[in-house]
Formats: structure tokens, C-alpha cells, sequence
């Protein structure tokens, strides 16, 4: 492959995500380079460099993950060590698939079998042995196209499928295809993984994909539900999903990721089974642990904002992976059933998670299967550290269940929402967890599906639970908490809620019209501002029009602001009791977007524990049967929301909802 | 001409290296990595590898300090660190006592452990003193090409 010229020319364009390939390609690749060794960093950087790459080295784990939260668009790879100090390997290739859905390529003197093993099944794009030669890296490139053809498969929206194709265009030239078939390590990839997924594929690139909506996941996973986890094979769960032009295939790697997702948030949920419990409301805390980034679709969803299609988006998002330009579209009164919790669809795992009455914690949104345990929901809400894990867990206990996503997700399916009975799990988040809500990329998965154009659910789950900080937020990395970005200010419902979980619930309290809503994000701006996270709601395009507050955010905001916050979710919500869901998922979803980067806002702002705010709207948050009429407002800094849900867990918070978030006036939203 | 003198002699220096069997192909490939651009670039990086080294040394033999009992598997993981810095300066000798004491770790031998390192520590210092003068006179030889292998 002809890499270009001469060493120590820089590289030119760089290849935008998503765009189309530069001519130069590969050229100007964005490569993200983690290890702790300075030594072999150093060669690593300069090596990439002499393949006209554009290098960014980085030490630590957490200091890698919280830049590609911050720039979400800003790497198309990552080269990573196993072995780190600070984070094993493998866990950041996890959250790196989670929320950001990069390829990753796993380094390490250790050649062993079950290390490389694991390497495959943790989802690395590939394993390089240490002393990486420069030979390696010259072809990386190939499992960036590799992962957006992939990815595009899933998509249903056109638009990811012409990118696709311009993308693999770009890439037709002789050389890159013949080497990329050349390309043993390819080769080895393409056995080991591709055949599955592209044995479908004609021989030409463009193959339609199938974008795992909401609708989709949903009914995915009412077959996987109704035929038993155990038993559910692809060929049966396409029989009983019925979709025209859905393949086995399809729906087999749809499967496995679903395992995958499962599997992490079991080994989660026994972590974090405490933190469930106090969430889970009356019922059961069956969902475990909702890792974080369950929370945030929880508290999206119990902001009532994102529609359960959204929320259903999401979590097929986040299942998938992919970046699903699920705009959930979901038609708003569907969303409204999605979060109720009621929603038997939203039910990742034949726990019927969602019940907005009952206390269930919703996964909504992880992204991946929402079969979060009500273990796992749980989980989130009592460690932040769960977040971490749970990403994707989500599990959208009933609605029920989490206070927050009960009500608030009614019409969100928060991404992961917490399991969090509205009633009494808001309170249970710490206020460290209430940050994580949103992670940022599940703002952006969670609210993206709903919302315009953001996708990137799968991520927004991520991001939650990546940060582990999210709960506790004490990002000590940088925001980790995807609530970072949260919009705050355009998507009035969005921005309550993200990050602090808490959406506020605009009826009621002081939901400030849309464009109050960034309450939460101010907060968490403020505090933290950690970089300037353009993602605030204020603009991205979400819609959340402060007319929307009508976050649906059932009454009980017991969902934690922190559920809500993940994603952004206009804490519009907060009186949202029975507002339209629509309406506030619609917010939620459009500042989905504006999520995604205020997610990360959030986050950051939920590393503020901003103690007292949130402790304060706890007191606001109706008892659980109310439903989250509380928005959390902007107010909620993503601490209060998450202190304010907690604190409605146990049965604190009013029944009025009225989340009074003092202090925090919508109009801080930084924007 | 002194030039050229200087000049084989830090090519001889170099190749006796590799005759040892101290140095290998990773070596040649940081050479690689030595341009206009970066003309000192495999200095630094086995200037950055000794500094960083040293410390990891100095862990491993508090560690070995700790007897009773050895903690083996802390051992390893530090020597895996050690031997990753080392391979990727190409240091043969060094790396090949960096897997021997990974083994003896793993059979949990403490004699076997002390040993080795102690075979390691000697190569180590002996390949830094080597590669010290080696760069000494290459520096003295004036900017040279590098080990340019065509590509």
C-alpha cells in the first residue's frame, strides 16, 4: 500500500469521521495512542507519524477516554496497551466500543493465546505483538473503513449508507483494496469476524444495513424475551420479529452483542447489586445495577422526554454499537409506552422493566440489551464506580422502579436508565452517580435516537458508564461524565436532565421553558466546565422546545436526575407527569444531540458534586408513584439531581415534584 | 578520511553489536525511524528506555527484597513491564533474561528469580555502557546515514 512518501511529512487532510475519505487517505488517520510505557509510546508516535498519521500519545487510560468523550468525532482509531496501570486494556477497549464505537487495536509484549483471545472477544479490531513494527501500523487504516462499512450495514437511514459508500469509494483505489485484501492481518480479521457479518454482503460495498431502531431492538427483544435468553436463536427470534428484509444475519450479530452486553452487565451487576437495591423502589431491584449509562437512558426516560422509541433506539443503539443514526423517531405517543415502563418492549431482559408504575428500573437505552438485572440498575445508582460498567447496562428497570425513569423516562427511555424507581432510587444515586447519567455518548445514543441526527447512542451509554465517574463523579479525568455536554440550553428538557439524571421536571417546577432547561447543565457547566463542551444543549439542534416541558417526566422524578441527566434529558420534565411524553422525548431527542456533547458536559458537570444542588431537588421529587413530574431542572446540578433522586428514593421528596432547584437558573446554561 | 573513518567504525561498533547478539531487528527499525526530521531519534529513545528502565530495576529488586514470601506474580508483571521497554529498543540478551525470569516466576522459584535477575542487571549494564559509546561516536562521526535498508 503506498502510504506516501517520505518520512517525517506530516499528514495532510484528515480523514473526517463520517465524511468522505480524503484523497490522501489514509493519510491524515487521527489515531489515539494509549500506553503507559514512554518508550515504546514514543516509537509508537513517531512510526505513526512516518505513516503520514496524525498522532496523539497519551499516557494513561482515563486520559485517553476522556479525550475521545471530548471530541467525539475527533479519532478514528485507537492503538491501546493491555497492560495499564491505571486501566486494564481491555475495560477501555470496552468503553471505547461502548460509547464511541472506534475501532481499537490492542498492543502487547504477550503473545500468549488467551490474552490475544480475549483481545477477540473483548472486540478488538485486532492485536499487535509488541515490538510493534512499523509494517503493522501502515495498515491500520483498513479497520476504519472496515468498521464504518460495518457500521452503515446497520443503518437505516440512507444517509449512513452513502456515506459508506463514499467512504469505501474512496477506498476502491487499486492499491488500498488489493492491499487490504492482501493484508494477512485482514485476512485473519475477516475470518475470525467478518465472515459472519459480510458473508451477506455482495461483493460490491454497498449493501443496505440494517439499523437496529428502537422499534427494532424492540421487538428484537420481545422475541429474545419471549423465546427465553437461553433459547433465543437468531433463526427464531426472526421468526417471531417478522421483519420484512431483516436477515439471520442480521439479527445473529445483533445477538451476540446482545450477549456481549449482557454478559458485562452480569459481571457488573454483582458489583454493583447494592447500589440497585436502594434504588429499586419498591420492587424489586430486579434490575440490577443499571450501570450508569442505564441510568441516564432511565432518566431520559423518566424525563418523559425521550420517547420510548428513542429510548428503544438507544438501547439498540448502544446494543449495537452502532451508530445508529437512529433518530428515534419514534412517534411520540409510542415513546410515551416505551418509558412508561410499562412498556414490556423496553424490557431488555424478560424483566419488564418498565413499568413507570411499578418500580422497575428501565434500561432503557444502554444501548445494549437492556436486559440490565434490576441488579444492574441498582448497581448504578449506588456506584458511580458502576457506571463505570454498567455503561451500557442500563437496564431500564421498570419505570417503575426508578424513580427516574419512570417518570421521567416515560417518554425517555433513558439511555440505561437507571433502574431507579422513580420513587425512591433517585435518592439512591449518590450524587456522584447522578453524574454519570448521561454519558456522554449515551446522550448522544439515547438522545440521538430520539433526537435529529444524533446517533450516537450507542455511545451515550458509554459514556455513562465509562465514566465511572459518573456516579462519582469525581471525573477526576476530565468529564468524564458525558453529562458534559448537555445542552442545556436549547432543549429545555434535555439539559435538566442529562447529567443530573434528574430531569426537572418543567410543569412543575421550575422547568424553565426549553431553553431553562439546561438547568442541570449549568449547573454542571459551571461547575465544571470542564471544556467547552459544545454540546450543550443549547443548540444542537434539539428541539426541545421549552414548550415541550411537558417532559413527561411522570411525576416521579424520582429518577434521579442523574438518570436523566445522562442524557441530557431536558430536565424539562419536571412536571412532567403526564405531560406528553412526546413533546419532552422530542426535546430530549432533538437535544439528544446537543446531549451527546452536553452529555459529556454533563458528565464533567456531574464530576461536580454539586452537593447541594441536588440534594436539594431530591426534596423535590415526588414519591414514586408520582412519577417524575419533577424536571429536574437546569437547576439540578447533575449532584443535586442525583442526590435529589436519591433522596426521593427514600422517600423524601415531595409528591409535588416541584423540583426547586434553587439556585440554578436555567439562563447559566452555558452554552 | 577521519570522516569516513569515524564513520566505519561506528558501522563496525554497530555490527558487532548485532554479532553479540545484543541487539536486533527492532533495532534496525528505530534506525528507520531517524531522519532529517528526527536525526537523533534512536538516542532519545534509548536515552528515554534507560532513564525509564531504571526505575522499573529498582522496583524489581525491592520487590525481590521482599521475601518471604517472594510475590511472584507482582515480579512478573513488573518484568513483563521491563521486557516490553526493552524488546522495543531492540535489547536482545536483555529481553531473553527478562523471559527467563518470567519462567522462573511462574515455577515460583525464588533462587531461579534472584538469579536471572541478577543475569539481567549484568547484560543490561552492559549493553547501556556499549550502546553509550556506541552513540558517542556516532555523534562524533557527525550526521550519517542511518542504517538505511531500502524499504
Amino acid at each position: 500500500m503506498n502510504l506516501g512518501n517520505g518520512k517525517g511529512s506530516t499528514s495532510s487532510s484528515p480523514l473526517k469521521t463520517g465524511d468522505a475519505v480524503s484523497d490522501q487517505f489514509p493519510a491524515g488517520l487521527r489515531v489515539l495512542v494509549v500506553d503507559d510505557d514512554p518508550t515504546c509510546l514514543m516509537i509508537l508516535e513517531r512510526m505513526l507519524r512516518a505513516c503520514l498519521y496524525e498522532v496523539t500519545k497519551c499516557k494513561r487510560a482515563e486520559v485517553a477516554l476522556s479525550l475521545l468523550r471530548e471530541n467525539k468525532n475527533g479519532f478514528d482509531i485507537v492503538l491501546s496497551d493491555v497492560h495499564m496501570p491505571d486501566m486494564d486494556g481491555f475495560k477501555l477497549l470496552e468503553h471505547i466500543g461502548l460509547e464511541m464505537d472506534l475501532p481499537v487495536i490492542m498492543m502487547s509484549a504477550d503473545d500468549g493465546k488467551s490474552v490475544v483471545m480475549k483481545g477477540v472477544t473483548h472486540g478488538a479490531c485486532d492485536y499487535l505483538i509488541k515490538p510493534v513494527r512499523i509494517e503493522a501500523l501502515k495498515n491500520i487504516w483498513q479497520h476504519v473503513i472496515r468498521k464504518r462499512k460495518n457500521g452503515l450495514k446497520d443503518v437505516e437511514q440512507s444517509g449512513s449508507v452513502e456515506e459508506g459508500d463514499r467512504l469505501l469509494k474512496g477506498c476502491d483505489d487499486g492499491d488500498y483494496s488489493s492491499s487490504v485484501n492482501e493484508n494477512k492481518t485482514s485476512k485473519k480479521r475477516r475470518d475470525e469476524e467478518e465472515e459472519g457479518d459480510e458473508r451477506d454482503d455482495s461483493s460490491t460495498l454497498k449493501k443496505p444495513r440494517v439499523v437496529w431502531s428502537v422499534e427494532l431492538h424492540q421487538q428484537f427483544m420481545a422475541a429474545v424475551n419471549q423465546l427465553g435468553i437461553d433459547k433465543a436463536v437468531p433463526k427464531k427470534i426472526l421468526e417471531l420479529m417478522n421483519v420484512p428484509g431483516l436477515t439471520r444475519e442480521n439479527v445473529a450479530s445483533h445477538l451476540q452483542k446482545y450477549r456481549l452486553y449482557l454478559r458485562r452487565l452480569s459481571g457488573v451487576s454483582q458489583q454493583q447489586g447494592n447500589l440497585n437495591n436502594s434504588f429499586i423502589s419498591s420492587q424489586d431491584a430486579t434490575f440490577g445495577a443499571t450501570s450508569i449509562t442505564g441510568i441516564d437512558l432511565q432518566t431520559l426516560s423518566v424525563a418523559g422526554q425521550l420517547p420510548a422509541q428513542s429510548l428503544a433506539k438507544l438501547q439498540a443503539a448502544g446494543l449495537g454499537r452502532t451508530t445508529a443514526k437512529a433518530g428515534v423517531s419514534m412517534p411520540l405517543s409510542d415513546q410515551q409506552n416505551l418509558f412508561s415502563f410499562e412498556n414490556p418492549r423496553l424490557r431488555f431482559a424478560e424483566r419488564s422493566l418498565h413499568h413507570l408504575s411499578n418500580s422497575k428500573p428501565i434500561n432503557l437505552l444502554h444501548g445494549i440489551p437492556t436486559n440490565m438485572e434490576p441488579k444492574q440498575l441498582i448497581n448504578l445508582h449506588q456506584s458511580t464506580q458502576t457506571l463505570g460498567n454498567l455503561n451500557m447496562r442500563v437496564n431500564a428497570p421498570a419505570a417503575q422502579n426508578n424513580p427516574l425513569l419512570m417518570q421521567m423516562a416515560q417518554s425517555q427511555p433513558r439511555a440505561q436508565m437507571r433502574s431507579e424507581n422513580a420513587d425512591s432510587h433517585v435518592t439512591r444515586f449518590p450524587s456522584s452517580l447522578v453524574q454519570p447519567i448521561v454519558p456522554n455518548d449515551i446522550s448522544n445514543g439515547v438522545l440521538g435516537n430520539g433526537i435529529t441526527g444524533t446517533s450516537n447512542i450507542t455511545t451515550a451509554y458509554n459514556t455513562v458508564s465509562q465514566n465511572s465517574s459518573l456516579l462519582s463523579f469525581p471525573m477526576n479525568q476530565t468529564n468524564e461524565m458525558s453529562v458534559s455536554s448537555f445542552p442545556r440550553r436549547s432543549t429545555p428538557s434535555l439539559t435538566s436532565i442529562p447529567t443530573k439524571g434528574m430531569f426537572h421536571e418543567e410543569g412543575t417546577s421550575d422547568i424553565k421553558g426549553p431553553g431553562g432547561f439546561v438547568p442541570s447543565y449549568d449547573m454542571f457547566n459551571e461547575l465544571h466546565h470542564q471544556k467547552s463542551h459544545d454540546w450543550d444543549l443549547t443548540n444542537t439542534g434539539i428541539t426541545y422546545d421549552s414548550s415541550q416541558h411537558a417532559n413527561p417526566l411522570q411525576g416521579n422524578i424520582d429518577v434521579s436526575p442523574s438518570v436523566l441527566v445522562h442524557q441530557g434529558f431536558p430536565s424539562m420534565q419536571q412536571s412532567v407527569r403526564t405531560r406528553d411524553t412526546t413533546s419532552i422525548g422530542k426535546a430530549m431527542f432533538s437535544t439528544g444531540e446537543g446531549i451527546q456533547g452536553n452529555l459529556q458536559n454533563v458528565g464533567q458537570h456531574l464530576n461536580n458534586p454539586v452537593d447541594n444542588s441536588v440534594r436539594v431537588k431530591a426534596e423535590r421529587f415526588p414519591d414514586p408513584s408520582s412519577q417524575i413530574n419533577n424536571l429536574f431542572s437546569d437547576q439540578y446540578g447533575h449532584e443535586d439531581l442525583v442526590t435529589a433522586f436519591l433522596k426521593q428514593q427514600e422517600g423524601v421528596g415531595p409528591s409535588d415534584n416541584e423540583l426547586d432547584f434553587d439556585g440554578y437558573s436555567l439562563d447559566n446554561i452555558p452554552v | 578520511m577521519d570522516r569516513n573513518q569515524s564513520r566505519r567504525q561506528v558501522a563496525a561498533m554497530k555490527q558487532s553489536l548485532f554479532d553479540q547478539g545484543l541487539l536486533d531487528e527492532q533495532f534496525i527499525q528505530l534506525e528507520e525511524l531517524q531522519d532529517d526530521a528526527n536525526p537523533n531519534f534512536v538516542e532519545e529513545i534509548v536515552t528515554l528506555h534507560y532513564r525509564d528502565s531504571s526505575r522499573l530495576i529498582t522496583s524489581i529488586e525491592q520487590a525481590l527484597k521482599e521475601r518471604n514470601p517472594l510475590d511472584f506474580n507482582k515480579l512478573d508483571t513488573l518484568m513483563h513491564q521491563f521486557k516490553g521497554s526493552s524488546s522495543s529498543i531492540g535489547a536482545k540478551k536483555v529481553k531473553a533474561e527478562c523471559n527467563l525470569f518470567r519462567e522462573y516466576c511462574r515455577a515460583g522459584s525464588a533462587e531461579g528469580c534472584m538469579r536471572s535477575f541478577q543475569q539481567l542487571k549484568r547484560e543490561y549494564a552492559a549493553l547501556r555502557k556499549k550502546l553509550e559509546a556506541y552513540f558517542q561516536l556516532a555523534r562524533q562521526a557527525g550526521p550519517q546515514e542511518t542504517a538505511c535498508r531500502s524499504k
